[in-house]
């Protein structure tokens, strides 16, 4: 299980509504109705991995978030999730649109290209950066829209979203970004996890 | 021995006032069960068969001899289970397996009906069907499941009944048929009619049945069952037992022999008048115009949890359509799952030894079943 599922699950309150969009293979689904007793529903593109969820006996739509979220109303869910997702869609822009039209808040977690290790890595060897969460070379990655922690707050600000949590993770040590941190933590962190809302 | 024999049925003597206007009475509904019920009766599946189908689901067929037509699906631990789940399945009214259809006799004119057997809908066959649950005695169905003509069913059957089931599988189907689906049908009616033994529908009484008309409508829809490369692959362009083309119009090619074949054993199995009823109970559902233009209406009132299937290579009720059921639900937060299925076998799959959709259906009905 990916540590960031514990600080999602610590994000949502009990009994709540929750889609986890892009939701692979339904580990987090999984661990949110254990812990939160939540009525979760997941969207997942790959065949395969739907076929994962229905064997556990989860809610699946075989859908992409691009083009499927727009059928649910405004704000049917209390949380929609897309964990380390965001950077593989074509227009991340108009997905947290949909995120924060269907969900009360959205939990967004993004691994970090701001990282000191990805820094030095371009900066050293001058190929693009290959890691443990983000494995794939340049030419066959399904992550396209790659950012920063730094570029996911001034995101927030220029779209006037708001960023009611936001939190780093640094393998499996999670702390507060800040203002005043927010230069120290986008260097120090392989991943953010952002609660927002609209 | 008389295969009527063995024909299980009940009749109906609560009035049924269909969507044409007429009501019928004590009138008889023929099924078939697998599996027993259990001591909370919260076991039963609920079974609707598609266009051509029967009761006869599974084991083998008493009146053909054949395989039931959903063996693949339906059997001790398949995916709908007969060692867990009681399974019914009735025969739609309108077909000819023993219910109320145009090929029984009227007793007004002791005349067969014939065409002058009401046109029935999807609602009227729904409607006669959910006796059998006063039958059984059971308050609550574990699930309806059915694909094409079936998943209509079950489509109808949530939204006249939306506490009569806990769970709810419609595959490879519409919530309205296209005017694509509408034209295969006429011209599968125009076949039959154009059949001069045809007789406006009273070929029984002239002791003949319009054959040519039938299997040339057999073979017409046989054909929208299949896929372009499902085709491709298994005929291609082989020649049927000769070396090269005789230049002649015998079937030279190995799908013009299959298509025959198909057309000339469906019409000793099925009635050229059942077919025209049946077709035209498809063609009249239209579950979005029952409900004002707006389908999520269909659904308000259940708490069912429906699991919607569909394959790539169906064009008959393409993906698009069964999604849009799943829209429908979602609209009004109904828990609904959705997977499209991959399978070069056309519509036809549902029917089919298909795993990854064997797998699905079996998973989703016993994770399901467990849930209290």
């Amino acid at each position: 299980m990916k540590p960031e599922f514990k600080i999602i699950s610590d994000l949502i309150n009990k009994n709540s509504q929750v889609l986890d969009v892009g939701c692979g293979d339904g580990i987090l689904m999984e661990f949110l109705i254990k812990e939160k007793k939540v009525n979760i529903r997941g969207i997942e593109i790959s065949k395969a991995k739907v076929q994962n969820c229905i064997a556990k006996g989860l809610t699946i739509i075989e859908g992409n978030a691009e083009d499927d979220l727009k059928q649910f109303p405004n704000k049917s869910f209390d949380y929609v999730i897309l964990s380390q997702t965001l950077q593989a869609f074509l227009n991340p822009e108009k997905v947290i649109n949909e995120l924060l039209r269907i969900g009360k808040q959205a939990i967004v977690t993004i691994p970090n290209f701001g990282y000191w290790k990805i820094g030095l890595h371009l900066l050293l060897k001058g190929t693009m950066p290959v890691t443990k969460t983000l494995p794939d070379e340049w030419y066959n990655t399904a992550n396209i829209h790659l950012c920063t922690i730094k570029d996911f707050v001034n995101f927030s600000k220029t779209k006037n979203f708001k960023l009611s949590k936001s939190i780093a993770l640094k393998s499996d040590q999670q702390s507060f970004i800040t203002n005043s941190n927010l230069n120290m933590k986008n260097l120090s962190s392989n991943l953010g996890i952002f609660l927002i809302e609209s | 021995m008389n295969v009527k024999e063995n024909i299980k049925t009940i009749t109906i003597d609560k009035p049924l006032k269909l969507d044409c206007g007429k009501t019928i009475n004590n009138f008889p509904l023929a099924y078939e069960t697998y599996g027993s019920l259990n001591d909370d009766k919260d076991n039963a599946i609920l079974v609707f068969h598609a266009l051509t189908g029967d009761q006869f689901v599974t084991g083998v067929n008493p009146v053909t001899n054949k395989d039931g037509w959903w063996s693949y699906a339906v059997g001790p631990g398949k995916s709908i289970d007969t060692e867990k789940y009681f399974v019914i399945c009735a025969n739609v009214i309108g077909g000819c397996m023993g219910s109320f259809g145009p090929s029984h006799q009227n007793p007004e004119t002791k005349k067969i009906y014939g065409t002058d057997f009401p046109v029935i809908t999807i609602n009227d066959m729904v409607n006669a069907q959910v006796n059998l649950l006063d039958h059984f005695g059971i308050k609550k169905l574990f699930s309806v499941v059915g694909g094409s003509m079936g998943g209509m069913q079950v489509l109808q059957f949530v939204s006249n009944y939306p506490d009569k089931t806990k769970t709810a599988v419609p595959i490879a189907c519409t919530s309205s048929h296209s005017a694509q689906n509408i034209a295969f049908n006429e011209l599968g009616r125009q076949a039959i009619a154009a059949d001069h033994k045809w007789q406006d529908g009273e070929y029984s009484s002239k002791n003949t049945i319009p054959d040519k008309g039938l299997a040339v409508a057999r073979m017409a829809a046989h054909i929208t069952y299949l896929s372009k490369k499902g085709l491709q692959e298994k005929f291609g362009r082989k020649l049927q037992e000769r070396d090269d083309l005789k230049f002649g119009f015998d079937a030279d090619f190995q799908i013009e022999s299959y298509l025959r074949y198909q057309g000339s054993v469906f019409v000793d199995r099925f009635d050229a008048n059942s077919y025209l009823y049946i077709t035209r109970a498809m063609d009249y559902f239209d579950l979005v115009k029952q409900n004002n233009g707006n389908l999520s209406n269909a659904f308000k009132n259940t708490k069912a949890k429906f699991f919607i299937i569909s394959f790539t290579s169906d064009w008959l009720y393409p993906t698009q359509e069964n999604k849009d059921i799943v829209i429908a639900l979602n609209a009004i937060g109904v828990n609904v799952g959705f997977v499209e299925i991959k399978s070069d076998k056309g519509h036809d799959s549902f029917l089919l030894d298909v795993p990854d959709f064997l797998k699905a259906l079996k998973n989703f009905l016993d994770k399901s079943f467990l849930e209290k």
